[in-house]
């Protein structure tokens, strides 16, 4: 989707500011807020894209005026409520509906020391050879997809080169919305920064996109 | 400093809770798990694990090969990673070329060996320009990148991680691993700062 959090080559957002000596989390809740997204992913009911999918589905208003753990917050409650873990009333009244069955957690303090490590692993085999070799000249697809998708819009419609193949990776696009991993193919694709930002942009700078083969034409 | 996170009121402190609270009681989290879990993103993993590679690289060659080839199983070699593998590359910076890692799309970073990202690298101001104006950026950091210098900028659009290998500085030729490692800082493995023999807080 073309969301606000879709933001390379945005203008206006103001300069960097880095905190010196920042610490981990500001606020005890954003950590409550970070072991929360960790515990109930174990859950199953949701994965890695559709996560971020609902991040990026927050009005853009409150996208750009929410901190970062606040989002994480409001993504985490639209995920436990599409996914039936919890009902609106629920939320509102903040105890369990009358008759809720109680479910025992998949993620237990013991568990978390095997488990705090893994990101997850997204390679994944398949049958087909890669369309595209390192070296050969690609195209970003044009496309405006409606629904979650990693191709950023600076990228979309220039030409790059292919510069080394990651193998074949779940497909973001389908994956954030449960329709299957869909393996395919992931490049590291090199563009000039000219190619991106036109003549103004500095004449060695370039910058290497992770795109998957779905997003890719020969050019 | 006008960062967002102070000026979030109460508000989500006290939502947060409601919502911990009704987790547990419908058996759906275990709050000591809660527990286990900030502990381990708060003391457990951080850029003191890069650092470790970085340092590592500088001083035995071969390992540098290993880690430039495979950065996830040169990271398993130190025990950051507990299964083993992980979608992980280095990026070396030389005398020609500067490597700075960015993601526009969400806040993508190499957690197991730099643990959680700074709120400036989340940031709408370091997401938007990174990809644009990579040199002005660098140079909000004191960074002043020379125009014979390619910079390579990492958008970290899919599930690989990048994490900057930074030059050595010159005049460390007598230090020792663990010294090496002290130099280290989070912001050089990101490519915004180089490392240098005063190290810097960041």
């Amino acid at each position: 989707m073309n969301g606000v959090h879709d933001m390379g080559g945005m203008h206006g957002m103001g300069p960097v500011t880095p905190e010196a000596d920042e610490p981990v989390f500001h606020e005890p809740w954003e950590g409550r807020v970070l072991a929360l997204n960790r515990a109930t992913v174990a859950l199953g009911k949701w994965n890695i894209d559709a996560s971020r999918h609902s991040i990026e589905r927050i009005q853009p208003g409150d996208y750009l005026r929410m901190s970062y753990y606040e989002k994480w917050l409001v993504g985490l409650v639209m995920r436990l409520e599409e996914s039936g873990l919890v009902t609106p009333a629920e939320l509102q009244s903040g105890r369990p509906a009358p008759r809720a069955v109680k479910a025992t957690p998949p993620l237990t303090a013991k568990g978390v020391a095997a488990r705090t490590g893994e990101r997850g692993w997204f390679e994944r085999p398949v049958n087909t050879p890669p369309r595209f070799t390192a070296g050969q000249r690609v195209r970003a697809k044009k496309i405006n997809p409606t629904g979650h998708t990693r191709l950023p819009r600076y990228a979309r419609g220039n030409i790059g080169v292919v510069d080394r193949i990651h193998g074949a990776h779940v497909f973001p696009d389908s994956n954030a919305h449960f329709r299957g991993e869909n393996p395919q193919h992931l490049y590291s694709v090199r563009f000039s920064a000219r190619e991106l930002w036109g003549e103004a942009a500095a004449a060695r700078d370039v910058v290497y996109i992770d795109l998957w083969e779905d997003y890719l034409e020969r050019a | 400093m006008d960062h967002d996170h102070q000026e979030v009121p109460s508000d989500p402190a006290l939502r947060v809770m409601a919502l911990e609270s009704l987790l547990v009681e419908k058996g759906l989290v275990d709050p000591a798990a809660l527990d286990s879990l900030i502990d381990h993103y708060e003391h457990k993993v951080g850029p003191r694990n890069g650092a470790r590679l970085v340092a590592r690289a500088w001083v035995d060659p071969e390992f540098k090969m290993r880690l430039l080839a495979d950065a996830g199983s040169a990271a398993a070699e130190f025990g950051y990673v507990p299964h083993g593998k992980e979608h992980l590359v280095a990026l070396e910076n030389t005398p020609e070329r500067h490597n700075l890692v960015v993601c526009t799309l969400c806040s993508c970073y190499p957690w197991p060996v730099l643990g959680l990202p700074p709120v400036w690298y989340k940031s709408a101001p370091y997401r938007s320009r990174a990809v644009i104006d990579p040199r002005g950026v660098l140079r909000e950091f004191g960074l002043e990148i020379g125009e014979d210098v390619e910079v390579r900028v990492w958008d970290s659009t899919s599930e690989m991680r990048y994490l900057v290998l930074p030059e050595r500085p010159a005049g460390s030729e007598q230090m020792s691993e663990d010294e090496l490692a002290a130099l280290v800082t989070r912001d050089a493995m990101i490519g915004t700062a180089k490392v240098t023999l005063a190290g810097a807080s960041r």
